[in-house]
């Protein structure tokens, strides 16, 4: 029976790779309920072989590069992460289902699911890198699909550089491991020098890194996120970066050598909760909801990341049980964020379906016209809060039980730094609450403020489903999150190299010697059962009914006949509810320039307050980027102004040249 | 037979907490009258108010949502929840194993954000501006009180509370700055966490320097008196914490088969506990009264400096030596 | 000498003492206004005849009993009730804005007290943990002490921050078992000096400028550059 998952996920892959030119032809319609299909299809069989808990398996495909053959392998971390990219991409394709007339590049998707499919069961270079490059192309297709609409191009350009950047870096490190040959099981035993494994951890920092909106290269992530269709956004947001976290896993925790010095981890620390921070701050200052959720993945992204980096660093140390601790927070984490943001961009494109805006400011007052939508965006929003017990807290809940181990990591260095992480995790967390809640306050709650808000209804049957079946999931991580850590056993056993933990318990996370313990189990019983408590008393003792009327708002006047819902303005919105934090925290973190035109007097116009925040990676990273690459192409472009003999002359110094090299490395 | 113990002290405790919860927000607000010279109301008033709420029909505006109709409920069971994680006379109760410092903190933000969820709700500008100030209190009081949980834990070997709470007692540690820092780090995010002066004034009516009273404007009825209720259950959350951590002596150790002593431990456990709460309620009355509030844009100065305290607290940790050895194990 | 170790009540309560200025320190940091500047000053010197006491009983050094009345005396009734009189004769009510971010400001000290445990940590390993903590402590008092002269652009706060410099300085002094008092005495009579001459130099400033901020004397420096 576990035999059979590989040739199935395999099969799955190539009926995607087949929807793509099928569906080009026949209409877009097919491939989202192709892709809907196959990809339940490869979830379920995925879930079936961790619940049983089968063995690694190895698939060798007669087809590939000239004389070579492509290796396919399932281990532990691979299917943990093919049921995140697989059930994703169910329920996106599902999402888009809703729709009868689908978006042009549709055919697309089964491509971009077979990418990253491909990506995670590749067992050698060639395979890897060729999923990557797929799964980079057919999302920048989907990214510029409304290339018509403004920002757009700008994002799809920028997120063509960013995967370019990220496909050489891959190719690089790949090209750095495989001295012995390119498949993974020669690299494991070949073993790699430190200065090469160095320079993979660099290279794998910047390529599959950036891939996965790591600062300071995440500055692609929100634009490109926000102009995708929302199941394209979900897909990315939830999958896309999942998988380049995969591969950042498997270049860095396995093919680099299991023995790493303790300061790796530093790097992915400081970039993970910079990442944290930063992310879940700019989430809280954008205005399109989609932009917010992107945002949001970036803090998210940092968390993981974060757990990760505590993990290589335990491992470094040997202290074994600390990186069962992070790393199972870093996959628990992995696996309840691909659930809530699929389910919150599958909302997101609801709300801007049948509300027909992105923006905060058009938005509100849904909560009584698509009570589905927003139920499942609240709970989705409960876990982007990380409150308990929903399954945005356990992941944090481990995270930070973990920071607090790694105090055990060394001297005073590393204590202090473990304090200061501890903080600015708590921000972070913070941060993201106060931005989560500002997302469903104001989309989704208070009065409408747009005509077409007003008028919004639930989507049809299958957008609905989209919704309710990740709903259920992440309900279900929340509540018994140990069960989902017991899954991601044979992941850690891949990552760190030890023997499964097998005193885990499934109704409870635990941590610290099994000192500490959270049972969300029993808090959820707690709040069912007070619930009841209240409703009980509340029915026996007071007195019962409602009676309704205008808002009292201290004496504020009705709203006029032809403004039903009053004046939108008067009503708090996304920029005033970010106002308090954007003056706090804007001028240290964010760049903030405020300019306040007031007109002269005598002027009777309005008095306007102008606000622009930047991303410190754009001022401190991008820009200066850009102006190299503009020195290097006014560089180039001078060798337009060439006669031909001095063209000449450059090539043949140049062939000189390479075979002058060429016979020195014989030489050698 | 321990297990029924537990259970009992459970239910105890709980009753404890419900009885008393209204009477100790009456206890502050009567200090507080008497310390400016004036009468106060009766001890039991904030019973009185809520029965009285109980007795009159809520308004519910015509255009909100289900949110706000239930917001009350939640903010209210999640306060109960939080409370029963807080030992009050005795250690060992029922919940005592899942009583978590950080699910403590999951608690109590998941109560604001049922509130500030009801604010938004209501659509009107009050609203918005007091979910607002509170998220902003919220994002830097959330990192105070998780650090001071970090000391805890490095001192303590754990972030369990009720296992914090024993170590503490068995006076093993010591006095610590580090503990007196946390105290302060606490104590400032406690006045935060309940909207007390110099942070929010819970007896303003000027709408405008409103945070926490601002979000529930438009309750009335029964919905007001959960709000009510769930607000003196947070200052009792938060002296109880404060009771138990840093003055934990009194408190009765868990049911282990004391036979019929442990009676007479619980009601010393009880008395001794009212007396903290009665010591720490006229402290807050006397620290209110010689306050004025502060800015709202002045109160992340505070927090921040609650933030720092806390961040001192842990790394003055690591120049006494050492501190409690278990976490994530000591390696192969 | 009594052997302090930790976990007795000799360590603790020197450690406690020691850690209070500390707070006392940070607290100074975070005021703007005078009167709780020098309340908050007078406070921190109390505690340091406290620890001067406490010392002295511990280490069974009668001297030590005299530096902290000297320091009592001195520091928590003369100078602030000399500081308070100066405050109404200058008529000092205004409260001036620091010249950095108190946040920041407190962060920046944060940050100094973990420099002085790295720098002092390695170097007293060999030494028992009282002497090493409470180096620790007053080297951060000092650095405090210091960072209020900077960051504030009040010629009073930075006075009040000198003096809480110093209370650092005798912090450390008392720590160390075998200190002469006549290093401690000339520092007390250092301090009165030094107070006497910031107390002209105010009265002066604030006659020429009608305001202390320190900024002003920029200009007047600046005539000859």
């Amino acid at each position: 029976m576990s035999g059979l998952t590989l040739p199935v996920l395999v099969t799955v892959m190539a009926g995607l790779l087949a929807l793509v030119p099928v569906s080009a032809a026949i209409g877009p319609r097919l491939a989202l309920i192709g892709t809907a299909i196959l990809a339940a299809l490869g979830t379920a069989t995925i879930l079936v072989h961790l619940l049983a808990g089968a063995p690694p398996t190895t698939l060798t495909l007669p087809v590939g590069l000239a004389g070579q053959s492509t290796i396919l392998a399932l281990d532990g971390l691979s299917a943990l992460f093919t049921l995140i990219v697989l059930a994703v991409a169910a329920m996106a394709a599902l999402a888009a289902c809703d729709d009868a007339h689908p978006w042009p590049t549709a055919p697309a998707l089964p491509g971009f699911a077979a990418g990253m499919l491909l990506c995670l069961l590749a067992s050698d270079a060639f395979a890897l890198v060729a999923g990557f490059e797929l799964m980079s192309v057919a999302s920048f297709v989907l990214v510029a699909t409304h290339h018509t609409e403004e920002g757009v191009q700008s994002a799809a350009r920028l997120y063509a550089g960013m995967a370019a950047l990220s496909g050489l870096c891959l190719i690089a490190a790949l090209a750095l491991l495989a001295p012995n040959g390119a498949s993974f099981a020669a690299m494991r035993t070949g073993g790699v020098e430190p200065w090469r494994a160095t320079l993979v951890l660099a290279l794998a920092l910047l390529g599959p890194g950036a891939k996965a909106g790591l600062v300071p290269l995440h500055v692609w992530l929100p634009p490109a996120h926000a102009a995708a269709p929302a199941p394209v956004s979900a897909l990315m947001s939830a999958a896309m970066t999942k998988v380049a976290l995969y591969v950042l896993i498997r270049l860095v925790f396995d093919l680099a050598g299991s023995g790493n010095p303790l300061w790796w981890g530093l790097p992915l620390i400081a970039l993970g909760i910079a990442g944290a921070v930063l992310g879940a701050l700019r989430a809280n200052m954008e205005m399109d909801i989609k932009t917010i959720l992107a945002c949001s993945t970036v803090e998210n992204i940092g968390l993981i990341t974060l757990g990760l980096g505590l993990a290589l660093a335990a491992r470094g140390a040997d202290l074994a049980p600390l990186a069962r601790l992070a790393a199972g927070a870093a996959l628990l984490h992995s696996l309840a964020h691909a659930g809530f943001k699929s389910l919150l961009f599958l909302g997101a494109g609801a709300v801007l379906h049948q509300a027909g805006s992105r923006a905060l400011a058009k938005l509100g007052g849904l909560a009584k016209a698509m009570p589905i939508t927003v139920a499942c965006l609240l709970l989705a929003a409960a876990s982007l809060a990380g409150l308990p017990p929903s399954a945005g807290f356990a992941g944090e809940w481990l995270l930070f039980q973990s920071v607090i181990g790694a105090v055990r990591l060394g001297g005073i260095g590393l204590q202090v730094m473990a304090c200061v992480v501890a903080a600015m995790l708590a921000l972070a967390t913070a941060l993201a609450a106060s931005a989560a809640l500002r997302l469903a306050g104001v989309a989704l709650l208070g009065r409408p403020r747009s005509a077409a808000a007003a008028a919004a209804t639930d989507p049809g049957p299958a957008l609905r489903w989209a919704m309710l079946l990740p709903a259920l999931a992440v309900t279900l991580i929340g509540l018994a999150p140990g069960l989902v850590l017991a899954l991601a056993q044979p992941a850690l056993a891949v990552m760190l190299r030890t023997a499964p933990d097998d005193t885990l318990s499934i109704l409870a996370l635990q941590a610290g010697d099994h000192a500490q313990l959270y049972a969300p189990l029993l808090i959820a019983a707690l709040l069912a059962a007070f619930l009841v408590l209240i409703t009980q008393l509340l029915r026996r003792h007071a007195v019962q009914g409602a009676r309704g009327g205008p808002l009292w708002d201290c004496g504020y006047g009705d709203p006029p006949a032809w403004q039903p819902f009053g004046d939108p303005a008067a009503q708090y919105g996304g920029a005033s509810f970010a106002q308090p934090l954007r003056r706090v925290l804007g001028p240290l973190l964010l760049d903030l320039r405020e300019t306040i035109h007031t007109p002269p007097p005598g002027d009777i116009s309005v008095a306007r307050l102008h606000t622009a925040i930047s991303d410190p990676a754009q001022r401190l990273v991008f820009t200066p980027l850009g102006q190299w690459r503009e020195a290097i192409s006014r560089l180039a472009d001078r060798l337009h102004f060439l006669t031909v003999r001095q063209i000449l002359t450059m090539m043949g110094a140049l062939l000189a040249l390479l075979l002058a090299y060429i016979a020195a490395m014989e030489q050698l | 037979m321990s297990a029924l113990l537990a259970l009992a002290a459970l239910l105890l405790h709980l009753a404890l907490m419900l009885a008393s919860a209204p009477l100790l927000l009456g206890v502050v607000r009567s200090a507080k009258a008497r310390m400016v010279g004036r009468q106060g109301p009766p001890l039991l008033q904030p019973w009185r108010d809520l029965l009285r709420l109980l007795h009159k029909q809520p308004v519910v505006a015509d255009s909100v949502s289900l949110v706000f109709r239930a917001a009350p409920a939640l903010c209210c069971a999640a306060m109960l929840a939080a409370i029963t994680l807080v030992p009050s006379f005795t250690l060992g109760m029922a919940t005592a194993q899942a009583s978590d410092l950080l699910v403590l903190a999951g608690l109590l933000a998941l109560g604001r954000a049922a509130l500030v969820l009801a604010g938004m709700d209501t659509g009107t500008a009050f609203g918005g501006i007091g979910a607002s100030r509170e998220m902003l209190f919220a994002v830097f009081a959330e990192p105070a009180l998780l650090l001071v949980v970090f000391t805890l834990a490095l001192m303590t070997g754990t972030t369990n509370l009720d296992a914090v709470i024993t170590t503490i007692a068995s006076g093993q540690l010591g006095l610590r700055i580090s503990m007196a820092l946390a105290l302060v780090s606490l104590a400032i995010v406690a006045l935060a966490e309940c909207g007390r002066v110099p942070v929010d004034n819970p007896a303003t009516h000027l709408e405008l320097t409103m945070v926490h009273e601002a979000m529930v404007l438009e309750y009335s009825g029964r919905h007001l008196a959960l709000i009510e209720a769930a607000a003196c259950l947070r200052l009792l959350i938060w002296f109880s914490l404060l009771a138990g951590i840093f003055a934990p002596f009194g408190i009765a150790p868990k049911a282990d088969g004391q036979g019929p002593i442990l009676l007479l431990l619980w009601a010393a456990g009880a008395a001794i506990w009212a007396v903290k709460m009665l010591v720490l309620a006229l402290g807050l009355a006397a620290f209110e009264t010689s306050r004025a509030k502060l800015r709202v844009f002045r109160v992340p100065e505070l927090l921040g400096m609650a933030l720092l305290l806390g961040l001192l607290a842990a790394i003055l940790l690591f120049v006494s030596q050492g501190f409690a050895h278990g976490f994530g194990g000591d390696g192969a | 000498m009594t052997q302090l170790v930790y976990g007795t009540l000799g360590y603790d309560a020197a450690h406690m003492l020691g850690g209070l200025m500390l707070l006392l320190s940070f607290t100074l940091l975070s005021q703007r206004r005078m009167t709780a500047l020098i309340d908050i000053y007078a406070l921190q010197a109390t505690c340091l005849a406290l620890a001067a006491f406490w010392q002295g009983h511990v280490q069974s050094a009668p001297a030590l009993y005299l530096t902290g009345a000297i320091a009592f005396a001195a520091k928590a009734v003369l100078i602030p009730a000399a500081l308070r009189r100066l405050m109404l004769r200058l008529q000092l009510t205004e409260t001036m804005e620091p010249a950095l971010g108190i946040f920041a400001s407190m962060a920046l000290g944060v940050g100094l007290v973990v420099l002085s445990i790295m720098v002092v940590l390695p170097v007293t390993m060999q030494s028992q943990a009282l002497t090493r903590e409470d180096l620790a402590l007053a080297l951060s008092v000092v650095l405090l002490g210091l960072l209020m002269m900077i960051s504030r652009r009040s010629a009073f706060a930075q006075v009040i921050g000198f003096m809480s410099l110093e209370n650092g300085l005798i912090l450390a002094a008392i720590g160390v078992a075998g200190m002469p008092l006549v290093v401690e005495l000339s520092l007390a009579v250092l301090i009165l000096v030094a107070f006497v001459v910031f107390g002209a130099f105010l009265r002066r400033m604030d006659r020429q400028f009608h305001s202390l901020d320190t900024t002003n004397l920029d200009r007047v420096g600046g005539q000859h550059r």
